[in-house]
């Protein structure tokens, strides 16, 4: 590979978060040594040779669906190529999605406060390697250190694409990858329905390629030191490390990187173990779904692996609950504010959603009611699969997975109501409701399924 | 059959809805109940798998009815 150095190569398993955090761009060039130049590709309308680099690293996009790293690249600098000469003037473009919105992660927000220059590095070099002209890193919060770590760059001669730093609304969809295409063209943080898919028709119309500021920083990495040192880390199927998110009742809750397919006992006894005797874990965040424990322990944190044990890898999440927490009440509130997130674009979504929450809510705080549980499971089939983003897919499946994983409490609210754990604080994090909206559920009313039908 | 002929009719067709386009209006569900009908809210089902081939002209129709252009005839790849 290119650029390989004489400097020791960033250990196994704490490759993006070092502890020494290297927050300016001397810290950062001391430890990793300038951005390697794109070589040419080998051949005249040949690949890139970081995208195959990255496509032998086996790397998997670190935002939440798991794609191919490699194979987004390279569709993006062939749909590039194949626009023509004229357009390969213009370029295609780069977005680095640092727009964390998931309430229960908080590691992008981490990397980029942490090693802002390895992400910056990692949208340069994907730039170059898809034939980008512009590039955009999205954020919810941190801008103005951000621009000033850019025109750190701009100054040293590193940014070689320029790189220009766009706050994004808040809301759980506006980071969806069609929606920054959206902000970013002006036409508003929303979804849009694919085809066309960014890769084809993006910012601009032109070929985009968005990545999570997590897979960028991999990729600086891998085009110092290689696909083979890459997957030094991590089992073949799964290589790598992670960035996961640890939260509710944990000793000690924050961001842990781990080499993939570490069991999820492990991440938690390195995380001091539960705070409270744990009843489940969940993982993946909101699209994610429960692992009851202790069996959830032995479950190893790859796609796979969590896939097959009913949860998600997501965006690397794991919130633990206690037994001393309803998990029909938990769920409620985070349906209740999924719900409210819909951009109300979809007629499925905007309507599904909040019939959706309303029924749980009932289920978790309502008097008992007989077909709510029937009404309740017709409705996750009636939103899976039916808007243009996965929000009622995601919201369908944490509540299907809810409905399965806590059977006996859902047989406990059906014939006797509440029960008394669903009064504990909250254990999910939410954000703070907006200040115009309602509270979320508020105990045994709102739910009338009867009149949403 | 003006172009294409048996290959173009073999293709296996699926309805798709565009579903920030689709506003409900259900022209879709009164002009091909067979396959499309609506969800509680009036949102169009679609009935999954490839159009049967002696209801594609139907199909068709519908696609070219809907006033949103939410409904969508296409060859998966």
């Amino acid at each position: 590979m290119p650029g390989r150095r004489v400097r020791a190569m960033p250990s196994r398993a704490a490759r993006l978060m070092p502890e020494t955090p290297q927050l300016t761009l001397a810290e950062h060039l001391s430890a990793h040594g300038p951005p390697p130049f794109a070589e040419p590709a080998s051949e005249p309308g040949g690949v890139a040779p970081l995208i195959a680099a990255v496509e032998q690293s086996g790397l998997t996009g670190r935002g939440g669906a798991g794609f191919p790293a490699g194979r987004k690249m390279r569709a993006v600098a062939e749909a590039g190529r194949r626009a023509g000469p004229l357009h390969s003037q213009v370029g295609t473009v780069v977005i680095a999605n640092g727009a964390e919105s998931e309430p229960a992660s908080g590691k992008d927000r981490l990397l980029l406060r942490r090693a802002p220059h390895l992400v910056l590095d990692g949208i340069v070099l994907a730039a170059e390697a898809v034939g980008a002209t512009s590039a955009y890193l999205c954020v919810h919060d941190d801008s103005a250190a951000l621009r000033d770590a850019v025109t750190s760059r701009e100054r040293a001669g590193l940014n070689r694409v320029p790189v220009q730093v766009v706050e994004v609304p808040a809301g759980y969809v506006a980071s969806q990858e069609t929606a920054l295409i959206g902000l970013l063209n002006g036409t508003g943080p929303r979804p849009a329905f694919v085809p066309p898919r960014p890769s084809e028709r993006g910012v601009r119309r032109r070929p985009t390629l968005v990545q999570n500021v997590e897979t960028l920083a991999n990729i600086a990495l891998i085009a110092r030191y290689g696909p083979a040192w890459f997957r030094e880390a991590g089992p073949p199927s799964a290589p790598g490390t992670a960035l996961i998110t640890v939260s509710g009742t944990i000793a000690r809750p924050g961001v842990y990187e781990i080499e993939l397919g570490t069991t999820i006992g492990t991440l938690l006894d390195r995380a001091g173990g539960s705070s409270e005797p744990p009843q489940a874990v969940l993982a993946g965040g909101y699209f994610g779904g429960w692992l009851p424990l202790p069996a959830a322990g032995q479950v190893h944190l790859t796609e796979q692996a969590l896939r097959a044990a009913g949860a998600a890898f997501g965006p690397g999440v794991l919130v633990v609950l206690p037994e001393s927490s309803c998990p029909l009440a938990e769920i409620a509130r985070v349906t209740e504010y999924l719900a409210g997130q819909s951009a109300r674009q979809c007629g499925p979504c905007s309507n599904g959603l909040p019939a959706l929450a309303g029924a749980l809510g009932h289920v978790a705080f309502g008097r008992p009611a007989g077909d709510l549980l029937h009404w309740t499971r017709q409705l996750l089939g009636l939103v899976s699969g039916r808007g243009a983003c996965h929000l009622p897919d995601g919201t369908a499946g944490l509540v299907g997975s809810t409905l399965t994983t806590f059977e006996a409490d859902l047989r406990y609210h059906a014939s006797r109501g509440p029960c008394g754990r669903a009064a504990r604080p909250p254990v999910l994090p939410l954000p703070p409701p907006p200040a115009r909206s309602s509270p979320p559920v508020p105990p045994g009313s709102r739910a009338r399924p009867e009149a949403l039908r | 059959m003006s172009r294409g002929g048996a290959a173009r009719r073999e293709r296996p067709r699926t309805l798709k809805v565009n579903p920030v386009a689709c506003q409900g209006h259900g022209v879709c569900m009164e002009l091909l109940p067979e396959l499309i009908a609506a969800d509680p809210w009036g949102y169009p089902l679609i009935a999954p798998g490839p159009v049967p081939a002696k209801l594609l002209p139907l199909a068709q129709r519908a696609v070219n009815s809907c006033p949103t252009l939410a409904l969508l005839l296409t060859s998966p790849e």
